[in-house]
């Protein structure tokens, strides 16, 4: 076989075409068309967003700027034009109370208690798989176990179907959630500061108080915030909780501390119920009532983001 | 001059014996949480046991899913949240991989300083506010436009609404798995005269699939658990027939479950009504337990290879 030629390919071989070659085509056009199916991807999920957040502002801000105070302070009706939403607020509020004196302490314990004290041992590796099932176990299952040990085995404290149950199964739901970003910020605490903190001769628990706590604070608090939206989100566990439907008798004030083991609701369930009403006239109060949560879940979100954002940008300062 | 004794050593008795309860309080926590799925699967087993022991077996495998007419066809139920699940992957692979890719190998850090928190607002938004979005937006706009003649609640709306809550799911993990491929990669690709293109999809995505697979198990196990999209948007409420259009409402294993527990207070018909939520519950359990281990293991690969 002979060996092809150099003369026959490289006849023509000037500057110009080596430059050619080298400089290939100007334009990478499957580059380019690559680039804008991403940034299509990406506008969709953002025009999604606004989309969402438009129509349920044009909906329901109608209802909110007519009739702010009897939306606000009203309680559930079958007539759109007087229903309000405040035992919805109220569940919501205790709820929230609920997390925040539970689920944080409890999460945040779990996560020094894996992060600084745990040996490395078969329990340990075993708590944290445990922890890492848990947070993807459905929110309906929550709401099985809240259910079942809460309102059944425990009614007797917790008042049954209460918002005592309810807060208490979203504590448990947020858990976690919880420890897994307590832990992560701890992890994230340069071991240096320990060590120095060891020199000097502080026992293990004061250098968790004084040296690595307030190091990881912000990252703990962004973790324990989400988690706290998410649990004001949550429906579906409170549903098999027993969050009432329908009609509410009751409307004791938000400090009532005696009615917590009546019976409850809360603002995604008042959500769910009058959006099985859009057709009756409860369209614009559904989305008026989603303006409230959302704009309690997105205010408690957007501080946990900026708060990140702005530590993140101090620690990279120095 | 003193001299110093094994006691001076040893440490205030005090101090060591307040560090000892505190260890013990930080161990009871994080054992809670282990107690916490002891009492699941416990009040899962107790209620499942008096189903699985007292039902008639001919009726779980019937027409239909009614249980308080004593029907407890769970392939109607199961069915259904394959519908929704196919839908809403269909929906969110494309669209949540597409973001990952941009924000991790295309947007400036400026630009993705911005998205970023766009997108975790999307993550935020509670499940009951994409199902009321599905029932008044998508259901009129999309799903009749394109069907016309298509009931204003279907399981194809429903399934687009997850579809929504799941793209910033399978972003999130995707971006952090994409973002954790060491730059040597992309600069050694570079180095040999590949493209851009060329570099992300012939080298970074390769490189971070094992985390890309994480997401999308992850994903329909988050499909499979999601309640109040499908309960607000697709329609049937109480019981549904063996359905596997798309476009008819439809049923499943979640919205099943919350339509028993939501009419609880006037349960009638046949006993083991209130017995077949937990045997349901107990099946969507053993199946996201399943798929949430093979992404666990899937994570561990990509952690630990960088």
């Amino acid at each position: 076989m002979a060996l092809s030629t150099p003369a026959r390919t490289a006849t023509t071989i000037t500057p110009e075409v080596v430059r050619a070659r080298l400089q290939g085509r100007r334009v990478d056009v499957g580059g380019r068309i690559f680039r804008g199916a991403l940034l299509c991807a990406l506008l969709f999920s953002l025009g999604i967003l606004a989309i969402l957040i438009f129509n349920i502002a044009s909906d329901g801000i109608g209802v909110l700027t007519s009739r702010t105070s009897t939306f606000v302070n009203g309680t559930l009706r079958s007539l759109p034009s007087q229903a309000g939403v405040a035992q919805g607020l109220r569940g919501t509020f205790w709820i929230g109370v609920f997390v925040v004196l539970f689920g944080f302490p409890l999460g945040i314990a779990a996560a020094i208690y894996l992060e600084e004290y745990a040996p490395s041992s078969r329990f340990t590796r075993f708590v944290d798989i445990n922890i890492r099932n848990l947070a993807g176990v459905p929110s309906i299952v929550y709401g099985i176990l809240g259910f079942a040990i809460l309102v059944d085995t425990l009614g007797g404290v917790t008042g049954g179907r209460s918002v005592v149950s309810g807060g208490l199964t979203l504590a448990v739901l947020v858990l976690p959630i919880v420890i897994i970003t307590s832990a992560e910020a701890i992890r994230a605490v340069p071991s240096g500061l320990r060590e120095a903190a060891y020199g000097v001769g502080a026992t293990r628990w004061e250098v968790v108080r004084h040296h690595v706590l307030p190091y990881a604070a912000p990252g703990i608090l962004t973790g324990t915030v989400l988690s706290l939206a998410r649990a004001l989100g949550e429906a579906a566990p409170l549903i098999l909780i027993g969050a009432v439907t329908d009609r509410l008798g009751s409307n004791p004030s938000v400090i009532d501390v005696g009615s917590l083991t009546d019976r409850f609701t809360a603002m995604p369930n008042v959500i769910t119920t009058w959006a099985g009403q859009a057709q009756s006239g409860f369209r614009a109060n559904t989305a008026a009532a989603i303006i409230v949560l959302m704009l309690i879940v997105l205010v408690a979100n957007t501080a946990a983001i900026l708060l990140r954002n702005h530590y993140e940008s101090k620690r990279l300062g120095h | 001059m003193s001299t110093i004794t094994l006691a001076d050593l040893r440490g205030n008795p005090r101090r060591l014996r307040k560090e000892a309860a505190i260890r013990w309080i930080l161990f009871g926590a994080a054992a809670f949480s282990v107690v916490v799925s002891g009492l699941i699967v416990l009040s899962l087993v107790r209620e499942t046991w008096t189903f699985v022991s007292q039902v008639e077996w001919s009726t779980v495998w019937s027409d239909g899913w009614f249980p308080r007419r004593g029907l407890y066809d769970i392939k109607t139920l199961i069915v259904g949240s394959l519908i929704v699940t196919v839908i809403a992957m269909g929906v969110a692979v494309p669209t949540g991989l597409g973001t990952a890719i941009y924000l991790s190998e295309y947007a400036k850090p400026r630009t993705r300083r911005i998205l970023k928190p766009a997108l975790e607002t999307l993550a935020a938004v509670p499940s009951v506010v994409i199902g009321f979005f599905a029932l008044t937006f998508i259901a009129p706009e999309v799903v009749q436009r394109m069907f016309s003649g298509a009931p204003q609640q279907t399981l194809l709306a429903a399934g687009i609404g997850v579809g929504i809550l799941l793209i910033p799911v399978i972003a999130s993990v995707t971006e952090d798995a994409m973002r954790a491929v060491p730059s040597s990669l992309r600069e050694a690709s570079y180095g040999i005269g590949a493209k851009k293109v060329t570099t992300v999809v012939r080298v970074v995505f390769p490189a971070a699939l094992s985390g890309v697979v994480a997401s999308l198990i992850i994903a329909v196990s988050r499909a499979l658990g999601e309640t109040m999209v499908v309960f607000i948007a697709a329609g049937k409420s109480g019981g549904s027939l063996f359905e596997t259009n798309p476009l008819e409402p439809g049923l499943t294993m979640t919205a099943g479950m919350a339509s028993i527990a939501a009419g609880t207070d006037n349960v009638v018909g046949a006993a083991l009504t209130f017995q077949s939520l937990f045997f349901v519950g107990m099946v969507l359990f053993v199946i996201t337990l399943a798929l949430n281990l093979l992404a666990g293991r899937f994570v561990r690969r990509f952690r630990q290879r960088y």
